[in-house]
């Protein structure tokens, strides 16, 4: 255990490093992106130009840039081109509402993506399957950002049934906080739903052809037994996987329900810092995002040798 | 003759699938004593595993078609209801499976898995009594140190050890009637042995009754008292083992037995087979199944013989075959030994 840890953490490192030089070689490519010319302003003497260069180092050789900013990343002291305001601020003030968001909506997707992925396995075939399967596959065709304007649009301009997003603090007002977050949880609970109970439904239809699903109906087991213990367990697997990408993945920022629904959060200052091409939020969100799904994608390893015996953390290499 | 444990009369099993329909099972019927070791033989497709399947139900599914009867000690299973099938299953018939690789849970531990069969029978038994049942199960069919191993998950143990511990699983809950579907397919020949041995000391010990599948003569010599051979769905010939294996009636069992390599003979240069494939289930010929495979074939033949007893010695000796007792006798000597001709 402790070996597959320090293994996980020096892979960690690799992927963080990795990432954030994309990103700043990426941003240091795309044309227009002079962060000197964009912080003096259109018609900005070359005088101004010149000071805001030598001030942030801009003309400093790329290495020395990056490790400068790296340097900041890690004592916390990045501050963004646009408005100068601390980076690491910012992103703990969002991280409240991204990540209410997404427990919200994971809940959702879990429990409604495996009750119907159930359903249709043990109905193979039959009507509910059928249904189940044209309502998953309408649930991940549809794209969110339409599903949020189409919610926003009958479920609060025009009948007023729920607000239109914005985050209310928890702590301030739980029920209110459920209430602004009802509509952004069930329109990114959607897909997902669609996508678990899709999975769900063919890992278990492979399941119960195993012979031990066989094995467990012969030694006398209730049907009810036989799914609950021997073919959900070992049909979790694949959801578990998906699970870890996915939730990783949103942690990082939700850019598109946050900035829909004004949410506030990670994601959408993802959203505005990329309109204004500030690279420091970006990079730091770049990183904060990298590092949850590296940190998901662990929890996930190790929630496999739980699920499966057979998989040994760190002696599995041997 | 004491009264039969268990009654199989025209036992008949198709499922339906896109192509048309497919009798797996046509017609079959047999008893098994208590005590007894009944043998069904026939090769791949021959019908032999859905039959034993189907006597605990394990067949059905909405594209199963099963008709007939089985009857355990007078009790009807065709169409019991799924609670009362439950009931039958693990607790007065035990099955075991032919691989022992993927017949266990790999995400429970082997004792585990012992204790739920008991306690899905015995809501009485706690789980430490349950406990105590599988270490001494798993004692007796010889998993050596079995309060340690109980513990160990079924990657664990070996082919072997998990043979037995599938056998110990089925007999968990003493059982009358052991349905084995080749428990010793999977296994290398040392282990066969063992997994043999182990099933004729129970049958000698604990008076179990046995159905033992498999398409092996050899096995069969080993532990058999009678004999069922299955070609095609159908039953073409049920005897003792000694009227199976000294006095065959079926040109089918002929060459089953033709093809048997032995020690106790000069090695031949090829292995004698039986020419041909069988048939498809769904396309049988018409008449005996076996006939497009057999070099004896005549005018008789494209009408379906019944399961008769035809030799007036021996009245439980069935086989389906036109032919005469005499002339199989003669006709089923091939340089000097029971075998099949090749086809002219």
């Amino acid at each position: 255990m402790a070996r597959f840890v320090v293994r996980r953490l020096i892979g960690m490192v690799a992927v963080l490093f990795a990432v954030s030089v994309l990103t700043f070689l990426v941003f240091n490519v795309i044309p227009n992106s002079d962060p000197a010319q964009r912080m003096a302003g259109r018609a900005a003497k070359p005088e101004l130009i010149a000071t805001i260069n030598e001030e942030w180092g801009f003309e400093d050789p790329l290495p020395q840039q990056y490790l400068t900013m790296m340097g900041k990343v890690f004592s916390g002291d990045l501050v963004s081109y646009k408005g100068r305001e601390n980076v690491e601020e910012r992103i703990v003030e969002g991280i409240p509402a991204t990540v209410s968001l997404c427990l919200g909506a994971a809940v959702i997707w879990l429990f409604f993506g495996i009750l119907f992925g159930y359903l249709s396995a043990v109905r193979a075939g039959g009507l509910l399957d059928r249904g189940l399967t044209v309502l998953a596959v309408t649930g991940i065709s549809m794209p969110v950002f339409w599903l949020a304007a189409i919610f926003l649009n009958y479920l609060t301009y025009k009948t007023e049934i729920f607000p239109s997003g914005e985050y209310v603090e928890f702590t301030t007002d739980p029920l209110e906080w459920a209430n602004h977050l009802i509509l952004p949880w069930i329109t990114l609970a959607i897909l997902y739903v669609g996508f678990y109970s899709r999975v769900l439904r063919s890992s278990m239809l492979d399941v119960m052809n195993e012979d031990y699903v066989r094995t467990a109906r012969a030694k006398g087991l209730s049907e009810r037994r036989v799914m609950s213990r021997h073919v959900m367990r070992n049909s979790l697997i694949p959801i578990v996987t998906l699970f870890g990408l996915d939730f990783g993945a949103l942690l990082g920022g939700a850019i598109l329900i946050e900035a829909i629904f004004s949410l506030n959060g990670v994601g959408q200052y993802a959203y505005e810092s990329l309109q204004s091409l500030d690279l420091p939020p970006i990079m730091a969100i770049v990183l904060y995002g990298a590092f949850f799904v590296v940190l998901l994608n662990t929890l996930v390893d190790i929630a496999y040798a739980y699920l499966d015996p057979r998989i040994r953390l760190g002696t599995s290499a041997q | 003759m004491t009264e039969p444990l268990l009654c199989v009369r025209d036992l008949r099993v198709g499922f339906v699938t896109e192509t048309g329909r497919v009798q797996a099972a046509d017609g079959v019927s047999f008893d098994v004593a208590p005590g007894e070791v009944l043998a069904i033989v026939g090769e791949s497709g021959s019908g032999k595993s859905v039959t034993a399947q189907t006597i605990i139900g394990l067949t059905r599914s909405p594209n199963s078609r099963i008709a007939g009867s089985v009857r355990l000690r007078g009790a009807e299973l065709i169409d019991a209801g799924d609670d009362e099938l439950r009931k039958v299953r693990g607790e007065q018939i035990g099955m075991v499976f032919q691989d022992p690789m993927t017949s266990f849970n790999p995400v429970y531990r082997v004792g585990r898995q012992i204790v739920e069969a008991v306690r899905a029978h015995r809501r009485d038994i706690g789980n430490s009594e349950a406990r105590e049942i599988a270490v001494e199960m798993l004692d007796s069919v010889g998993i050596p140190d079995p309060a340690q191993r109980i513990d160990d998950y079924p990657h664990e143990f070996s082919g072997g050890m998990r043979q037995r511990a599938m056998i110990a699983m089925a007999l968990a809950l003493e059982p009358e009637l052991l349905i084995a579907d080749e428990p010793t397919t999977a296994l290398d020949v040392t282990v066969q042995a063992q997994i043999l041995a182990l099933l004729e000391r129970l049958n000698r010990e604990r008076g179990l009754a046995t159905i033992l599948i498999t398409h092996d003569l050899g096995v069969v010599a080993e532990v058999a008292d009678r004999v069922l051979v299955m070609y095609a769905g159908r039953v073409v010939e049920q005897g003792t083992l000694d009227e199976i294996f000294y006095d065959p009636q079926h040109p089918y069992t002929w060459g089953l037995l033709g093809s048997l390599t032995r020690i106790d003979r000069d090695r031949p240069e090829r292995l004698p087979q039986i020419s041909g494939a069988p048939p498809s289930l769904q396309s049988l010929p018409q008449g005996c199944p076996f006939r497009p495979r057999c070099p004896h074939e005549f005018d008789r033949c494209p009408e379906l013989p019944g399961l008769d007893a035809r030799l007036a010695e021996a009245p439980a000796h069935l086989d389906r075959c036109w032919l005469e007792p005499e002339e199989k006798r003669e006709l089923r000597q091939v340089e000097g030994q029971i075998g099949l001709e090749a086809p002219k």
